[in-house]
């Protein structure tokens, strides 16, 4: 079979202009203008701080993805994925490189898009199908399926704006779902929703790679690529750092990044304490005791602390803190030894302190944690933010099936009974 | 097969052809705008009747009572209707064209389609509430028993004149508001001032002939007195110099007008 999509040497540059950033307007430009006689003596100087100013969001970036393969794209934030997307729908025009398409392509890069509040969903459907690129012919074929799929009959002839979120986000979806391009670029999309209606879409996602389309697929939820996908690309700071087997290529993404967390330690500066301790080093290990910086909702996770200890052998009634805090920098919860344990802590030197968390209930997300250590009243050693924990999706329940998303930040063990 | 290449520095060939390819989308567009402009609102598509109206009213008695110009032998309120349809038509497809390209950003960093059709889209809509009150136009030359000269079939000439420039301009108007908001402020000024540099509630005529062709470089004016010379014929004769100008200058504003959109459309997505 022939490729369906061909990426060659694909990049895309921002210039980021710092000293603009807050006024990208007509001033500027009258100013610049007003001063252009000047600018031959000041040419040097603007030159470098230009230069200075670029960014690549993705570089020399070459792939082929043949007919029939669903790819699933995997990287943290700002590796380049939504850059990729980007360009890969047109929406915005790679700086080098060359994409070349066969098939009809449509991209979803959100749900509703140019979904309009005043309008009725009857009327929302026609034009949002227009806009992802469908005829009319199609639209007016496929409609009774969307209605159908989206649950939403009743509510044809209301405005959107008077619809609860989820029946808003199935009617997107459901026009989405109908499209039927060769070639489908979707992004995140399956983060929305109840978990019942995430379960129709990735059923629905199947079903379109079944068909034989070919579907690329950026997503942090693993368990999704893994179960879609026949191929994952990994991208790490704008490049692609490989590409294989979905099983591979996610054992590979989980893995990076640990290097980073054991330089970040001991090269800090920004410390406090008196320093008669110094962690060196803190690790974080999943269930098979390996390092790493990425572990699923419910994973038994270990946070080993390495420390070197200054002019003695031993250090006793040492208390030891990690506290984790999430995206937007809200305290979560915090490990305290004293709390958790019924004697004092004593540190050995050589040897290393190990906290483990049974079942992490923390919701899919970034974190970063802060540790300190004190012995008797005094502050010894305290790192800020001394590392990062990405969690993923995971089967926190043990039922196959993964917890809610986006209500709130803790997954809480449970049970339930039907009692007579 | 559909075989799409995108290469850096080369989306420019596949534009115009993109351009017929999503003319449903152009319609969807301007449908979408024609069906939300007046919802939720009691009195609905007579709005588009009011605003004129009420216009015609205060600019009759402005400058045709109080300023006593002269109306060429036509009631001074048939003078004054044949120029607000042209100028509102205008300035309503210059403000909503304008900000046609913000309001939808939503739409223009989630999916590709040429950018131009959002503004297009707008001019439509304009174009709407300019055909309902040329509905209203026909009521008030029977309400004075105005018999339109021959040459009232060449009006749709000057509609088209007032589109291009209408479109020109919200081209220009469109764009440069993605980069620069302060369009959104020069805007209603232009329009509340051009009011009174076209020949809205008086007659082309009252300008000193020194000043006719200079006067003229306004596109609108060529258009004004297009109408009027359609609709009351007679004494208001076309001053051909000043028509020609108004038609090289609407023809330079929408070529450049699309040059720059085209131009600056590629990073849209990227400082919208």
């Amino acid at each position: 079979m022939s490729d369906a999509i061909n990426v060659e040497n694909l990049g895309k540059k921002y210039v980021i202009s710092h000293q603009r950033a807050k006024g990208e307007g007509l001033r500027h430009v009258i100013e610049d203008a007003v001063r252009a006689p000047l600018r031959l003596a000041r040419f040097r100087r603007r030159q470098t701080r230009k230069i200075s100013e670029e960014f690549w969001a993705l570089r020399g970036v070459s792939f082929s993805i043949e007919h029939g393969e669903a790819v699933g794209i995997v990287g943290r934030n700002g590796a380049g994925k939504s850059t990729l997307l980007k360009l890969l729908s047109r929406i915005t025009e790679p700086t080098t490189g060359q994409i070349r398409y066969r098939g009809r392509v449509a991209s979803l890069l959100e749900v509703g898009t140019g979904f309009h509040a005043e309008l009725t969903g009857r009327e929302n459907i026609s034009l949002n199908a227009a806009i992802l690129g469908m005829t009319r012919a199609n639209v007016a074929r496929k409609f009774d399926e969307i209605v159908a799929f989206s649950e939403v009959e009743k509510f044809l002839d209301t405005p959107v704006k008077r619809y609860s979120s989820g029946m808003y986000v199935r009617l997107a979806f459901g026009v989405a779902a109908h499209l039927e391009p060769d070639i489908l670029l979707v992004d995140e999309v399956l983060a929305v929703g109840d978990a019942a209606f995430q379960q129709k879409c990735l059923g629905k996602m199947g079903s379109v790679v079944q068909e034989g389309r070919t579907v690329l697929f950026v997503s942090h939820n693993m368990a999704a690529i893994s179960s879609l996908c026949t191929r994952a690309l990994l991208f790490e700071s704008g490049r692609l750092r490989s590409s294989g087997a979905p099983d591979s290529v996610i054992k590979e993404y989980l893995a990076t990044g640990r290097d980073r967390a054991r330089v970040a330690v001991s090269a800090r500066t920004d410390r406090q304490g008196s320093g008669r301790i110094r962690f060196t080093n803190v690790l974080i290990l999943n269930d098979c005791g390996e390092t790493t910086e990425t572990v699923r909702s419910g994973a038994d996770i270990s946070i080993a602390f390495e420390y070197s200890i200054c002019g003695a052998d031993r250090l006793d009634n040492a208390v030891v803190q990690i506290k984790f805090f999430g995206a937007l920098g809200q305290p979560l919860f915090a490990c305290l030894s004293r709390a958790a344990r019924l004697e004092s802590l004593t540190l050995v030197a050589g040897f290393r302190l190990v906290c483990n968390i049974p079942r992490l209930p923390l919701v899919p997300g970034a974190y970063t944690f802060t540790i300190w250590c004190t012995i008797g009243e005094n502050l010894e050693d305290y790192v800020s933010e001394a590392g990062q924990l990405f969690v993923t999706d995971g089967d926190y329940f043990g039922t196959g099936k993964l917890p809610p998303n986006q209500v709130g930040d803790f997954l809480v063990a449970h049970s339930w009974t039907a009692d007579p | 097969m559909h075989d799409l290449i995108i290469e850096a520095g080369r989306t420019e060939r596949q534009y115009w052809r993109d351009l017929w390819r999503y003319r449903e989308l152009f319609l969807f567009l301007a449908w979408r705008d024609l069906l939300v402009r007046y919802r939720q609102t009691v009195i609905g598509v007579a709005w588009s009747l009011l605003r004129p109206l009420l216009t015609m009213l205060i600019l009759t008695m402005v400058f045709g009572k109080l300023g006593k110009m002269p109306s060429g032998g036509v009631p001074y309120a048939l003078l004054v209707f044949c120029g607000i349809l042209p100028w509102q038509f205008f300035a309503s497809a210059i403000a909503e064209s304008g900000n046609s390209l913000v309001t939808n950003s939503q739409l223009i960093s989630k999916v590709y389609f040429p950018r131009l059709l959002i503004p297009a889209g707008s001019l439509v809509t304009a174009l709407a509430d300019f055909l309902i009150s040329l509905g209203l136009l026909a009521v008030l030359m029977f309400w004075y028993r105005w018999i339109p000269p021959i040459q009232i079939v060449t009006l749709p000439l000057f509609v088209l004149l007032a589109s291009a420039a209408s479109f020109g301009a919200g081209a220009w108007i469109a764009a440069l508001m993605v980069a620069y908001r302060d369009f959104r402020f020069i805007v209603p000024f232009v329009v509340q001032f051009g009011l009174y540099v076209s020949p809205v509630g008086f007659l082309s005529g009252v300008v000193p002939a020194e000043y006719r062709l200079f006067f003229s470089l306004n596109p609108i004016v060529g258009v004004i007195d297009g109408f009027r010379w359609c609709v009351l014929g007679g004494e208001h004769l076309i001053y051909w110099p000043g028509l020609i100008a108004s038609v090289l200058v609407t023809a330079s504003i929408l070529v450049t007008g699309i040059r720059y959109f085209r131009r600056t459309e590629r990073t849209f997505a990227d400082i919208i």
